[in-house]
């Protein structure tokens, strides 16, 4: 148990992070209180830096210090984006105004506190998330990750659109939570347990035992795949996601396509490693998971991007295209998520890499409608940015990077996630029809979906700015936008180094199993060895 | 290091112009900027060229490689044989002209964004080459892919009315087809990591060896992928459409990269590609892509015939052109590869050329209309010798280099009779009839007859050229200085493409020498309907002696 604790530094530095950030949100001292993303940025720093310098790896396996040293990372650069929304508030602004004219200070109108210690929070969430070993502590983290999510929704924003966006979050969140948890019950239920290397070993007992899986866990896990399809914005549960979108500051929405998504597919890899692919003749999930995800990823992408193209307003348009990335993300998962035998890292180190590789592109086109404003409002139409190029040649370059990335355009990173995601789907289910199928349609709709990102692009560059919006003085978010743009080309030019750290990690994803840690599973041992089923 | 240099020198010059320099803003600078960038790449080349074994012309030479991502195997491998390396030359050869020839292009409310467009020039130029040296077929997937980008922001922020449509039109079709040329290629590569121990390896010559072991139903499907990227890019009929509107509505220097080199992008990638990796699919379909050729040389033909924009017609006539250039690829011999090869050449330099000719004109008189432009050689004599000259070229006027390329492309294809054979070859021939009615159709009322150019002129003119409205000026020094580099390798290749087609004959050697065996088993096998070929062999039938016969 105590090692166990020893895994959760960078864990406890955040939280420590985010309860001083909420007592210093609501200082007496205007100065402090503007200070507050600052301390937020510094405990994501110390946090980094517990995580290298005592890494989880050697208990939990390396996916969990990489999934850390993403969302720190990538969570910095969020950090940077989503800085300066609480300053936007009416209410922050006329508190701040009040005390500065000596009129007394009103703690219930300063909404800084929470909602940078909600970011952290979040965060937190995603850590918490990639640590589990147990369905208990999974569905705890999962909804530490979203929650905060739901009120930083609700905060952003001074419209009704945003409190509606954050209602209809919460409500069909609470919903997908419903139905996760009750597909974990039902793994529970075909298993035992609810702690990974024991379902794991259950379900290796079930197959050698009965040569099948049992309808109730394939029923379970079906449920939680399903229910997760929420946080990763897949189909069928991508309703949501233009609206809460749309409703939300453009900043959180680049937090929304970022945080709740990784914890999702981390909480994915999780689960698919339960099923150890390689005892099946086939080295594949069971068919009926294959074609739940084979599905799902097909019309993820297939209505993100078809959506995508129909749509006018810009954070629409960029929610669809987390919903088609998110599909992308599902196809080499068909392969199941940890390694065959064959080749290290499966269809899970594909995703590991990709999200980082969307989260930045995602982050500079969001961060670059942030930093424009139309009477008043943020920009999110297309004529709002129509001539951006060459009145801010800056903010040009960085929304034509991060289209390019998440076209997935050689050279930049979202090229090499393609090639690591396809190649994955080919590995892993041995070149299967299905899969070269699914891979197809993939680059067709990579193909729907440069149409879309090309209109932006094209209004950019081509438009000629008569109803352009104005720039506003936003320097952390330009530079985190800058920032995110070019290392997603840098990291497109010289991707060895994380698609190396993706592959460990995705190696490690799998729990190891409570006899034998190397796999492939010896099968000869499982028979003879009695097996010591919880049931 | 050669190569290297030949890929960074323009992209370094493309960057120097995006610095925040005020000198930079004026446009004599930036676009002697250019012109010196685009010469010193071309120096590279020809100094590459110039150190090029040319006994050994089938080995990659200059070969390097830098690691990119170890785990897949996936690397910036680059080296040149001479198929590569005289590609290489027209690119570097054709974008200083390009550079020279759009000195004044940019008119209007674009004429402040030189610094942008010299930029994608240069940076395509590099992606260009890049496409030529690459060893590894990701690194030349990138390249290829790469081009559409700064063709994109050409066509789309300096092309003429309708830019923002045929932009995204190119865009579009050609991404499309790419795209599934990349799930092929992807498939290719777990197929030939199969064979290797799950080791990955991109290597053009890895995959190669590897791909032939294909059954032939996977053969067929690769074959498609490939094809699907690559005849939408040459274009083969019917999945040309994009090509007019892109033509007609870039800027000069677009359509001159587009017809010259970007086209033959598709063609090299069919070489480089399909021919030597999927043999056997390729003897199998090569028939119904004669046929498709065959239709795309004829109906594109008498499209041109009925066109009233010359540039369209131009435009066009590359579709004819280019199914030519498809036709003696399949025909998979010595002759009809070679030829086609030569084809690519002489079709960037004539079609370019042509291009820029139209260019000359509406930047003066801003319009391509045939009907408001006749008689021109009576005030413009330059321009007409010129105009003249290089339709003579297009049309494959014998002593012109366009003459040399289609007739071998036709003798192979004649010869070919295990795919193609006279029933190919024949109506194919009409297609040089055809060419050379239309050709000399637009030449007839734009060059000579009464005088006639549009009265009212649209834009306003340019200090180069500064007289009166009504005062039509011939081609001053700088635009002869473009043209007649031109001009000049149209005769050479015309008169003397001996060592030319020499050097081609070791590396298309090696390259159909799948496709010959293939052909041959199927020829000592008796199931098949296909004839034999007598004429086949390459030393019977070497370049030199149809040369020979073809003078």
């Amino acid at each position: 148990m105590m090692e166990r604790i020893t895994t959760l530094w960078p864990e406890i530095v955040v939280l420590i992070g985010a309860c001083a950030s909420m007592l210093l949100g609501l200082s007496p001292s205007v100065i402090t209180r503007r200070a507050t993303p600052w301390v937020v940025g510094i405990t994501l720093v110390i946090a980094g830096i517990v995580t290298l310098g005592w890494p989880a790896g050697a208990v939990l396996g390396p996916m969990v210090d990489y999934v850390k040293l993403a969302v720190i990372g990538v969570g910095l650069l969020l950090l940077a984006v989503v800085a300066g929304v609480p300053d936007q508030l009416r209410a922050v602004i006329e508190t701040d105004e009040r005390q500065i004219a000596g009129r007394g200070f009103e703690p219930a109108n300063t909404l800084r506190g929470e909602f940078y210690a909600f970011f952290l929070f979040s965060v937190a969430g995603v850590m918490i998330t990639a640590g589990a070993r147990d369905l208990v502590w999974l569905f705890l983290a999962l909804e530490l990750t979203s929650l905060p999510g739901y009120i930083m929704v609700a905060t952003s924003r001074d419209r009704i659109q945003a409190q509606e966006a954050a209602v209809k979050y919460f409500f069909l969140g609470a919903m997908a939570a419903a139905v996760f948890l009750y597909g974990f019950t039902l793994i529970y239920g075909a298993t035992g347990t609810t702690e990974f290397t024991g379902i794991r070993d259950a379900i290796v007992a079930q197959y050698t035992d009965t040569g099948s899986l049992h309808p109730l866990l394939i029923a379970g896990f079906a449920l939680a795949i399903v229910g997760i399809a929420f946080k990763i914005a897949a189909a069928p549960m991508h309703g949501y996601v233009a609206d809460v979108y749309q409703g939300a500051n453009v900043a959180v929405s680049a937090f929304l396509a970022f945080v709740p998504k990784t914890s999702g597919f981390v909480a994915l890899i999780l689960l698919l490693g339960l099923i150890p692919n390689d005892i099946f003749a086939s080295q594949q999930l069971p068919p009926a998971l294959f074609w739940l995800i084979w599905i799902m990823a097909a019309a993820t992408m297939t209505i993100g991007n078809v959506l995508g193209v129909l749509q006018n307003n810009i954070k629409r348009l960029l929610a669809y295209s987390s919903v088609a990335h998110s599909g992308y993300m599902l196809v080499p998962l068909i392969a199941g998520a940890v390694p065959t035998s064959g080749e290290p890292g499966g269809g899970g180190a594909a995703v590991l890499f990709y999200l980082v590789a969307y989260g930045l592109a995602t982050l500079g086109a969001f961060a670059v409608l942030g930093c424009l404003q139309q009477r008043g409002e943020e920009a999110q139409t297309f004529s709002d940015i129509s001539g951006l190029a060459r009145r801010h040649p800056m903010l040009g370059a960085v929304l034509l990077l991060s289209v390019l990335s998440l076209i997935g355009l050689p050279p930049m990173v979202g090229f090499v996630g393609k090639v690591y995601l396809f190649k994955t789907a080919y590995d892993g289910t041995g070149g299967a029809t299905a899969a070269i199928v699914l891979v197809v349609i993939a680059v067709i709709n990579s193909a729907i979906s440069a149409v879309y990102y090309l209109r932006i692009a094209a209004a950019s560059f081509f438009g000629d700015g008569r109803e352009a919006a104005q720039p506003i003085a936003a320097p952390a978010r330009l530079t985190g936008a800058a920032i995110a743009a070019v290392v997603a080309l840098i990291l497109g030019l010289s991707a060895s180094h994380l698609v190396d750290a993706a592959r460990a990690a995705g190696y490690a994803a799998r729990p190891p199993l409570a006899r034998d840690t190397t796999p492939p599973v010896d099968m000869s041992k499982l028979i003879t060895a009695p097996a010591d089923e919880p049931r | 290091m050669l190569i290297p240099l030949m890929l960074l020198t323009p992209l370094a010059f493309g960057l120097l112009l995006l610095l925040p320099a005020p000198a930079l803003d004026d446009r004599n600078n930036t676009r002697m900027i250019a012109l010196i960038g685009a010469l010193a790449t071309f120096v590279v080349s020809l100094r590459a060229a110039f150190t090029f074994d040319w006994s050994d012309t089938a080995a990659f030479q200059f070969v390097g490689s830098v690691n990119w991502v170890e785990a897949f195997g996936l690397t910036f491998s680059y080296g040149a044989d001479s198929i590569s390396l005289w590609l290489v030359l027209l690119t570097t050869f054709l974008t200083p002209l390009v550079v020279l020839g759009s000195f004044t292009a940019l008119q209007g409310d674009v004429a402040g964004r030189h610094r942008e467009f010299f930029m994608w020039l240069m940076v395509l130029e590099a992606a260009m080459i890049g496409t030529f040296i690459a060893t590894d077929i990701i690194f030349f997937y990138i390249c290829f892919e790469f081009t559409l980008v700064p063709m994109y922001f050409l066509i789309g922020i300096f092309g003429s009315m309708q830019r923002l449509r045929a932009a995204r039109v190119f865009f579009l079709y050609t991404f499309t087809g790419s795209m599934l040329t990349f799930a092929g290629l992807l498939y290719v590569a777990w197929f030939a990591a199969q064979l290797n121990n799950g080791v990955w390896s991109f290597a053009i010559a890895d995959l190669y060896a590897a791909a032939r072991q294909m059954s032939p139903t996977q053969q067929g499907w690769v074959l498609a992928t490939l094809l699907a990227g690559f005849a939408v890019k040459v274009p083969i009929f019917p999945v040309h459409t994009w090509l007019p509107l892109a033509h007609t509505e870039a800027p000069t220097a677009g359509s001159v990269i587009l017809a010259g080199v970007l086209l033959k992008l598709g063609t090299y990638g069919l070489l480089r590609f399909a021919l030597p990796m999927v043999p056997e699919a390729v003897v199998t379909f090569a028939p119904y892509i004669g046929v498709v050729a065959v239709i795309g040389i004829l109906y594109t033909a008498l499209i041109c015939w009925v066109q009233k924009d010359i540039k369209k017609l131009i435009a066009y006539s590359s579709v004819s052109h280019l199914g030519f250039c498809v036709l003696g690829l399949f025909a998979l011999n010595m002759m009809g590869v070679g030829g086609s090869i030569l084809y690519m050449i002489n079709h960037g330099l004539s079609t370019g050329a042509l291009f820029l000719c139209v260019g000359m004109i509406y930047e003066r008189f801003h319009t391509r209309e045939m009907r408001q432009l006749n008689g021109l050689a009576r005030a413009m004599p330059i321009w007409a010798f010129f105009m003249i000259f290089f339709c003579f070229a297009s049309v494959a006027l014998p002593g012109l280099n366009g003459f040399v390329s289609e007739f071998l492309t036709l003798i192979g294809a004649f010869n070919a009779t295990q795919v193609l054979g006279p029933s190919y070859a024949v109506p194919a021939a009409f297609g040089m009839i055809f060419g050379a009615i239309y050709i000399l159709y637009m030449a007839g009322k734009v060059v000579w007859g009464p005088l006639k150019v549009p009265t009212e002129s649209h834009g306003e003119h340019d200090e180069d050229h500064a007289h009166g409205h009504e005062q039509v000026s011939d081609l001053n020094i700088r635009e002869i200085a473009t043209l007649v580099p031109l001009a000049a390798a149209c005769l050479v290749l015309g008169f003397y493409p001996t060592p030319m087609l020499r050097s081609l004959e070791h590396p298309i050697d090696a390259l159909t020498a799948p496709v010959r065996q293939t052909l041959a088993a199927r020829a000592a096998d008796p199931q098949p309907l296909h004839v034999e070929a007598p004429g086949f062999d390459t030393a019977s039938l070497g370049v030199t002696a149809s040369l020979e016969a073809s003078r």
